[in-house]
């Protein structure tokens, strides 16, 4: 198999400075963090997760398991769970997209998007299942986040993309 | 196959991902069980905490400026029921004040007996109004994040409370923000009375919805829809006399030995954003000896009587 038919291969390529990486990861915290309420908060995709599932999918060096669990360390305490619950999750995740990065950057959008799916659906089982263990129930509408997440894969993916052709062009102009 | 990508493998880049995998599982396990179990890592968890508050208070200024356009809405529009509004709080200000005139009256009355009687007086309660910083953000948990912190002398175990009856207890203090238990979480357990009659009870929070349940009531027991259930104060950490829940639906089958009770809270657990810290309870006699089981946890449990 050779680079031509890979479709996505030419971005992957390209660099990426380490401040666009932590500017994207502190505004999907913040994105997580806006005051969500009531149905909107079960249906509120996981902004995290989906950046770190791109980064560690693109630049597999650069963000892997160990920023992803630092990441899940500040959403613990955000969220007031457990220390270790969200970083549990998001090492989880970061392993998933990097053990299939190869795998996913072959893929157009829509085949990704299927793929994330199961990731997304294992790392909130993880979530649910500490949960779980620790309070004895699970409210199972939580999942639907999982879906959400998936929705918002493409977008994001092309928006982050996009952004970093814009710097990438910027760049090579001065 | 042999992909371009693999001549990186070159250069080190550190241990696998397998191993880095299951170094992180490990610790995030590690850390759970620790935080599950003993409270070493809260001052770790308020140092992170302070590190994030910039975003977090980033994160609350859509949602004011969503608030404030709609106050301007309001203004702008609904003048007429803006009036009534105010002629109607007017009203009911009048009607509390002449109450509260009462009350005080019954009040100082009540303390005079009490010294006769050579009972303990009871305390008044300083409050403190504090604002809601964030709603949950967990669908698992019921709990809110208030913008007091230790720094304002805000305390492990405090009530919180807003202008209708309880609305939960404060149950992690970091420097600038409080976490505040709702008494929906599930098995948040509060010790309460019956107004009607006096029965004494313990009403647990339900978890996902936000509902409120009476446990281990007799099929017998007097207990009927719209009954008002205030603190009873037994417990030394809720003052007594303060509103908490309504029942709302009483089912009973004789089947089973309890009576399934449901109540629903009558503070606005969910919608308001300011609320009040009452100051701690003055500190009960010990409990005496006799007794086998120690309660000595976050929630005594009275008796009931019956």
């Amino acid at each position: 198999m050779s680079y031509a038919n890979t479709r996505s291969k030419p971005e992957i390529q390209r660099p990426v400075s380490n401040i666009f990486i932590l500017t994207s990861l502190l505004a999907a915290l913040f994105m997580n963090w806006l005051p969500w309420e009531g149905v909107w908060l079960m249906l509120r995709p996981d902004f995290v997760a989906v950046v770190l599932l791109y980064w560690c999918m693109n630049k597999p060096w650069r963000v892997g398991i160990g920023i992803s669990w630092v990441m899940g360390i500040l959403a613990d305490v955000s969220d007031a769970s457990l220390f270790g619950q969200h970083a549990l999750a998001y090492t989880l995740l970061a392993f998933g997209g990097l053990a299939l990065h190869r795998r996913l950057q072959m893929f157009d959008l829509r085949q990704q998007t299927i793929q994330v799916l199961g990731i997304f659906v294992l790392t909130y089982a993880i979530y649910t299942l500490a949960q779980w263990q620790i309070n004895g129930y699970v409210v199972w509408a939580y999942f639907l986040g999982s879906l959400t997440s998936t929705l918002l894969w493409a977008p994001l993916n092309l928006m982050l993309r996009a952004m970093q052709q814009r710097r990438a062009e910027r760049e090579s102009r001065s | 196959m042999i992909d371009g990508t693999q001549s990186f493998r070159f250069f080190n880049r550190g241990p696998s991902p397998a191993v880095r995998l299951v170094f992180f599982a490990v610790l995030s396990l590690l850390l759970m069980f620790i935080d599950a179990r003993y409270r070493y890592l809260e001052s770790a968890r308020s140092a992170v905490s302070v590190l994030i508050s910039p975003i977090q208070r980033m994160a609350t200024i859509p949602g004011i400026l969503w608030q404030q356009a709609d106050d301007f809405f309001i203004t702008q529009n609904a003048h007429q029921s803006l009036l009534a509004e105010n002629a109607e709080l007017r009203r009911q200000h009048q009607n509390d004040a002449a109450q509260l005139l009462q009350l005080q009256a019954l009040q100082s009355e009540n303390q005079q007996f009490r010294k006769l009687d050579e009972l303990p007086i009871r305390h008044e309660f300083s409050t403190k109004l504090a604002e809601i910083v964030y709603a949950e953000r967990n669908v698992f948990k019921r709990k809110v994040l208030i913008g007091k912190g230790s720094q304002a002398d805000v305390q492990l175990g405090q009530v919180v409370m807003d202008d209708a009856g309880i609305v939960g207890q404060i149950t992690r203090v970091y420097p600038w923000l409080s976490e505040v238990t709702l008494i929906t979480e599930k098995d948040h357990a509060v010790p309460v009375q019956v107004v009607r009659n006096g029965l004494r009870t313990i009403l647990f929070g339900s978890g996902d919805t936000s509902q409120l349940s009476l446990r281990y009531m007799p099929v017998s027991a007097d207990i009927q829809n719209d009954d008002v259930l205030v603190t009873s104060g037994i417990d030394g950490v809720y003052p007594p006399g303060i509103p908490v829940a309504k029942v709302t639906k009483i089912e009973r089958d004789p089947v089973y030995p309890f009576a399934r009770v449901t109540c629903l809270p009558v503070a606005g657990v969910d919608n308001h954003r300011q609320l009040l810290i009452l100051s701690s309870m003055p500190k009960l006699p010990e409990r005496p000896e006799e007794s086998p089981a120690s309660d000595a946890g976050k929630h005594a449990r009275p008796r009931r009587n019956d």
